[in-house]
């Protein structure tokens, strides 16, 4: 069953977000670690390959000021502040909560949480990543009825699901449509439709024939005609 | 048709223009520092109708795709609507010459529980090594104790090694570090602030003895003069914010926990802010003035003391008092 946080608001409805489990936070550490690793790599070797002419390793007493601060702080930067400098930049979100589709947001008013916030959730990485791993962090998000690691409790922070609204399937629904079945059921033709193909021919005419049975509406034998039905019934 | 879907029909009919519209808008809204007057105040007057809306879609036809289009956008609208206005700089200022003060007034007692701990364990590991000097393999590695027993500072030649910019990077990153381990241990219940505290007391208190025995120890107050008060004063309110972040989980009072130990983190990290901004420019003086032999102990003396008079100016409140006077008057 999928968590959610209501969050009141003054219309008296409140905003309901759905809490992103340690799967989606795992998946958006794995692309963000990934991101993070690469570009500090690349920036490392980029810098050693124009600095030093080659990619070799400097000894000591080579690695003067202008290497330590072109090449090697820049790659640190990049490794250890990815995090607090793109969460405050994107309020609340990195490239990799983008593509899990998960975002932080305070718990007190749903809202983007404030730069302290974000900063006080990077600085607790410190016990999340105890012994390894974040073996603390993962385990506190198991046990949170939030699914929230330490950082996370300190801030009065969670990380909640939001995909951006799409108007795609609204688009393709007309009132004649709702009218004659009604809203939900419009909308599952219409969804049914827009996934006919990735279905097997079996289950997309069982569930065209219920929806069909639903709307009163008999259906016909054949897969094309199955489907011209279902296009004529939400037209 | 039953009556309930032509209803429901017209509903749509009637509001699916406003629905898309509203969608499109948000991302004007969402993105960037501020967004049209027009644009702000069209949002104003169709959150309470989405509101509505996604109230009678989630009654409705709760596991639609129109309800979970209109959470959507009832969502982003309340997140854009509420956004508070971005003051960061006045929020910095207001760090230095309020916020951090109240907070450090508030920990007044845990930063002088902290300070005892730290002088006290600084006696102790002065006591242990004077009392038995093998113990300096505890707290110095073996090149340094060589160096020390033929009468060189492991600081003596430090810029040989690095330049001041990259060692001032480099010592008020570790600076840094140390601060926030002994802040965020302090979340087992303070006992891992405690321990970090101790060690850099007895470490400190050791190597101070054991540099003593070879009658150097006044090269490494010479050393450490310019840099060492706030330094060390920043660790031990790191100390003291890691203390009250144990005390708020220990004893929360009339809040639960996560609320003592969210109240105890915010008000604490006011506080670490201003501190860890004074432990860079520490770090700088540990770069640059600290190794550089041209300066006199007086210099570093007058350095050290003056930077750290300036740290208790902001950390008591007298700056904030002075601006704002200042301000009244104009």
């Amino acid at each position: 069953m999928e968590s959610i946080v209501r969050i009141p608001s003054v219309t008296g409805v409140d905003v309901e977000l759905k809490i992103a489990g340690p799967g989606g936070r795992s998946y958006a550490f794995v692309i963000d670690w990934h991101i993070r690793f690469l570009a500090a790599v690349a920036w490392f070797l980029g810098g050693t390959l124009a600095y030093a002419g080659g990619l070799r390793m400097l000894p000591g007493d080579q690695i003067g000021a202008g290497y330590a601060f072109i090449v090697i702080v820049p790659s640190m930067i990049i490794y250890f502040l990815y995090h607090p400098v793109l969460e405050v930049l994107l309020r609340g979100q990195t490239p990799g909560k983008r593509m899990a589709g998960v975002r932080l947001v305070a718990l007190a008013d749903g809202g983007a949480p404030g730069i302290g916030a974000l900063l006080v959730r990077n600085v607790f990485r410190i016990v999340d990543c105890l012994p390894s791993l974040y073996a603390i962090g993962l385990i506190t998000t198991m046990v949170t009825k939030n699914a929230v690691r330490i950082g996370d409790i300190a801030a009065g922070t969670v990380l909640v699901y939001d995909e951006p609204p799409s108007s795609q399937l609204l688009d393709r629904l007309s009132g004649s449509a709702v009218a004659r079945l009604g809203l939900e059921q419009a909308q599952l033709v219409r969804e049914l439709l827009d996934r006919w193909q990735q279905l097997g021919p079996d289950a997309r005419r069982k569930l065209a024939t219920d929806l069909l049975a639903r709307a009163s509406v008999a259906a016909p034998g054949d897969d094309s005609a199955l489907r011209a039905k279902l296009e004529e019934l939400v037209a | 048709m039953s009556g309930g879907n032509i209803a429901g029909a017209k509903w749509f009919e009637q509001r699916v223009a406003e629905w898309r519209s509203a969608g499109a808008r948000l991302r004007g809204l969402e993105h960037g520092k501020s967004a049209p007057a027009a644009n702000v105040l069209e949002a104003v007057r169709a959150y309470p109708e989405i509101a509505r809306d996604l109230a009678l879609a989630r009654r409705e036809a709760p596991n639609a795709a129109l309800t979970k289009y209109l959470e959507g956008v009832y969502r982003e609208l309340h997140r854009s609507l509420f956004r508070p206005p971005a003051a960061f700089w006045r929020g910095v200022l207001r760090l230095f010459t309020h916020d951090a003060a109240a907070a450090a007034r508030e920990l007044r007692w845990q930063i002088g529980v902290v300070v005892s701990l730290f002088a006290v364990c600084i006696g102790a590991g002065a006591w242990l090594v004077s009392e038995y000097p093998e113990l300096a393999s505890l707290f110095a590695s073996e090149k340094m104790i060589d160096g020390v027993q033929r009468g060189e500072l492991w600081t003596d030649n430090l810029l040989n090694v690095f330049p001041s910019s990259l060692l001032s990077v480099q010592i008020f990153t570790n600076n840094i570090v140390v601060s926030l381990f002994a802040l965020s241990l302090g979340v087992l219940y303070g006992l891992g602030t405690f321990y970090i505290i101790a060690m850099n007391g007895l470490s400190i208190g050791g190597i101070f003895a054991f540099t003593a025995q070879h009658g150097i120890a006044g090269r490494l107050f010479q050393f450490t003069a310019a840099h060492g008060f706030v330094e060390l004063s920043v660790i031990c309110i790191a100390g003291a914010v890691g203390m009250s972040l144990g005390e708020a989980l220990a004893r929360p009072g009339e809040l639960t926990r996560a609320a003592a130990f969210q109240r105890s983190v915010a008000r604490g990290f006011r506080l670490m802010v201003v501190c860890l901004t004074f432990l860079v420019g520490a770090g700088v003086l540990e770069g640059f003035v600290s190794p550089n032999g041209r300066f006199t102990l007086g210099a570093r003396l007058a350095i050290g003391l003056g930077y750290f008079a300036f740290f208790l100016l902001v950390l008591s409140g007298a700056l904030g008092r002075f601006t704002r006077a200042r301000a009244a008057r104009a």
